[in-house]
């Protein structure tokens, strides 16, 4: 206890000096813990994809369509238990800079495949039966005001036209890594208007998403299904959702690289600076540590003063970062939302957080340390005098 | 009767310092007995190596050659470690600038080598105050140094020395930085020290009147002893 107190009075003898590491302190673990949200972010889609379902989509490239057709024979390969499939609309709300996802998706079996995506039994009814019904996540309905029973117009892009809706559900997600900005609405209003515009795109399907009896057999399904499409008009790529959406992530690669490497500058920056605040502190008190060694006091209690002292001022900065992280993240992520809609301070960057202020504390008090354990008693008794 | 053996012995104690690729010698083939309950002065001119053998003696530097035998105990032969735990219960060491710990009130710096010892909090508290009375500073205890004049804080600083009742105190320079009242208050202390509680004193200091307060005083001239008065 007596030790303990001594710490702290350490701590805070140079009261500005340690305010200002302190901030120092606090605003990196903040940038820190930011940028580190940011990375989570952007796998968001990775880490809330289910293993129980698979992607198919044109072996070319996802813009090329499959024929309505291959959904039977998807249906009848082993393994699989559940098809469902969509269109990416790209609709605009008004303004081009209103974006939110938006697909068309056969309502039944999508639902079915995204237990995630909650909506009262009412809201699902409706949409089930009602062809210009959709659906919209909460925050894209909280973004534009939004509520049930409100019609929507979006001006197709890869469709041409006004296209109406009646918003039939507002859904939640069930984890917190839930994306909850998207809009989707019934495919049959989507390919009965095609059949009527554009016939010959009528009947295409951007991707079928599968869900599979057993998550462990999702290669051999996968490739039976790409087997059963080869050599015809449109050959398939299958594979799970996870390895679908990190395909859309490591086409922005860099940048995710180049924020996480940010991150950890910020922590070597405020490690120099925790170190230099150290190593001044110690060489102050050469005197007072050299006293305790006359007194008697082993290396190990020099020691565990002075990282006792780094930890005190490392820690404390780190905890007042932790904090500021959260109406930070709150604030950036409703800035960002149209961007990175799942924007959350999840406890694994916490835990990074507190790991990084471990470490910036640890490397911050090793030199001044090894420096006092080896300074002679009789050589520091000199400098004093 | 038979003559007790001397609390301290040095045999052929030698000690040099390396500046750069100079050998300096220091103490050169010293030795000196000193029995328990005395009270020595070691006297010489700076760079005589007064303070070299005080801290020898104390355990804070190592000799080059020799022995130094102390309460029958070889501190040549003990390792840091030992020699650490050998220093907090046989030395109280007595700074001219007196060296306390100015985050910590007067009482904590008395306590702060107990902190050494299994003795529980309250009875750190009690010995503490004690070690103050006894250097007549009971009512300044929760004071810091920084309100405490040159002389009390030397008197914190003996009562410091004496709390975990050492073998020995050493003093270098005790009253270097007092005024003329303040530092014969800082020797009737240290007398009173040897005379009541029989404590071992060595004391290193330049100043002829207070060499007069020991029993026995010697002469260091270019790391040699070369005399001695009573």
């Amino acid at each position: 206890m007596f030790l303990i107190k001594l710490l702290f009075k350490n701590a805070f003898r140079h009261k500005l000096r340690t305010a200002l590491t302190i901030l120092g302190i606090a605003i990196a673990i903040l940038a820190f813990g930011l940028l580190r949200t940011v990375v989570s972010a952007w796998y968001s889609g990775v880490e809330a994809s289910s293993a129980s379902r698979l992607v198919t989509r044109n072996a070319i490239s996802l813009v090329f369509m499959l024929p309505s057709s291959y959904r039977d024979k998807i249906r009848q390969i082993e393994g699989v238990k559940t098809v469902s499939w969509g269109n990416w609309f790209g609709g605009i709300y008004i303004d081009e800079k209103n974006f939110f996802p938006n697909f068309a998706v056969d309502p039944k079996t999508y639902l079915e495949l995204y237990p995630e995506y909650l909506l009262s039994p009412d809201e699902k009814t409706a949409f089930l039966h009602n062809r210009k019904g959709c659906v919209v996540g909460r925050l894209t309905a909280r973004k534009y005001g939004w509520k049930r029973g409100d019609s929507v117009t979006l001006k197709g892009t890869i469709f041409p036209g006004n296209w109406d809706f009646v918003i039939n559900g507002i859904y939640h997600g069930r984890d917190k890594g839930t994306d909850e900005s998207q809009f989707f609405f019934n495919w049959e209003y989507l390919n009965e208007s095609m059949k009527k515009t554009s016939p010959l795109r009528a009947e295409q399907i951007g991707f079928f998403i599968l869900g599979i009896k057993n998550p462990d057999q999702a290669a051999e399904v996968a490739a039976a299904i790409d087997r059963s499409f080869k050599n015809s008009i449109s050959e398939t790529i299958t594979e799970t959702e996870k390895a679908f959406q990190m395909g859309f992530v490591s086409m922005t690669e860099a940048i995710v690289i180049a924020v996480q490497l940010v991150s950890f500058v910020v922590i070597v920056i405020i490690m120099a600076v925790a170190a230099n605040t150290m190593a001044m502190s110690a060489r102050e008190r050469t005197s007072e540590y050299v006293v305790f060694k006359t007194l008697g006091f082993g290396s190990y209690h020099l020691a565990g003063l002075i990282f006792g002292e780094s930890f005190v001022i490392t820690l404390t900065g780190g905890a007042l970062g932790i904090l500021a992280t959260f109406p930070a993240a709150k604030a950036f992520g409703d800035a960002m939302s149209t961007f990175l809609p799942v924007f959350f301070v999840s406890p694994r960057t916490v835990y990074l957080d507190v790991l990084a202020s471990v470490i910036v504390a640890t490397s911050a008090a090793i030199i001044p340390a090894v420096r006092v354990i080896h300074i002679g008693i009789a050589e520091g008794l000199r400098k004093v005098a | 009767m038979p003559v007790p053996p001397p609390i301290v012995s040095i045999r052929d104690v030698s000690k040099s310092y390396r500046r750069g690729s100079q050998t300096l010698p220091v103490l050169q083939n010293i030795a000196l007995d000193i029995a328990e309950g005395t009270f020595l002065a070691l006297m010489g001119p700076s760079g005589s190596g007064k303070t070299t053998l005080l801290n020898l003696i104390a355990g804070i530097d190592k000799a080059d050659s020799g022995s130094i035998t102390i309460g029958g105990i070889d501190i040549m032969t003990l390792s840091e470690t030992a020699l650490a735990a050998w220093r907090s219960t046989s030395v109280g060491f007595i700074f001219q600038f007196y060296n306390l710990i100015p985050v910590l009130n007067a009482r904590e710096n008395v306590e702060l080598p107990l902190l050494l010892t299994g003795l529980s909090r309250k009875e750190r508290r009690e010995h503490a105050e004690m070690a103050l009375q006894v250097v007549n500073l009971a009512d300044r205890m929760d004071h810091f140094p920084s309100e405490l004049s040159g002389g009390q804080q030397q008197r914190v600083a003996i009562a410091r020395a004496v709390v975990t009742d050492p073998l020995m105190l050493m003093a270098d320079e005790p009253t270097g930085d007092l005024d003329r009242t303040s530092a014969k208050d800082i020797l009737d202390l240290i007398c009173r020290l040897n005379a009541e509680l029989g404590k071992t004193i060595i004391m290193v200091t330049h100043d002829p009147r207070a060499a007069e307060r020991a029993h026995i005083i010697r002469n260091l001239d270019k790391g040699v002893l070369n005399n001695v008065s009573d």
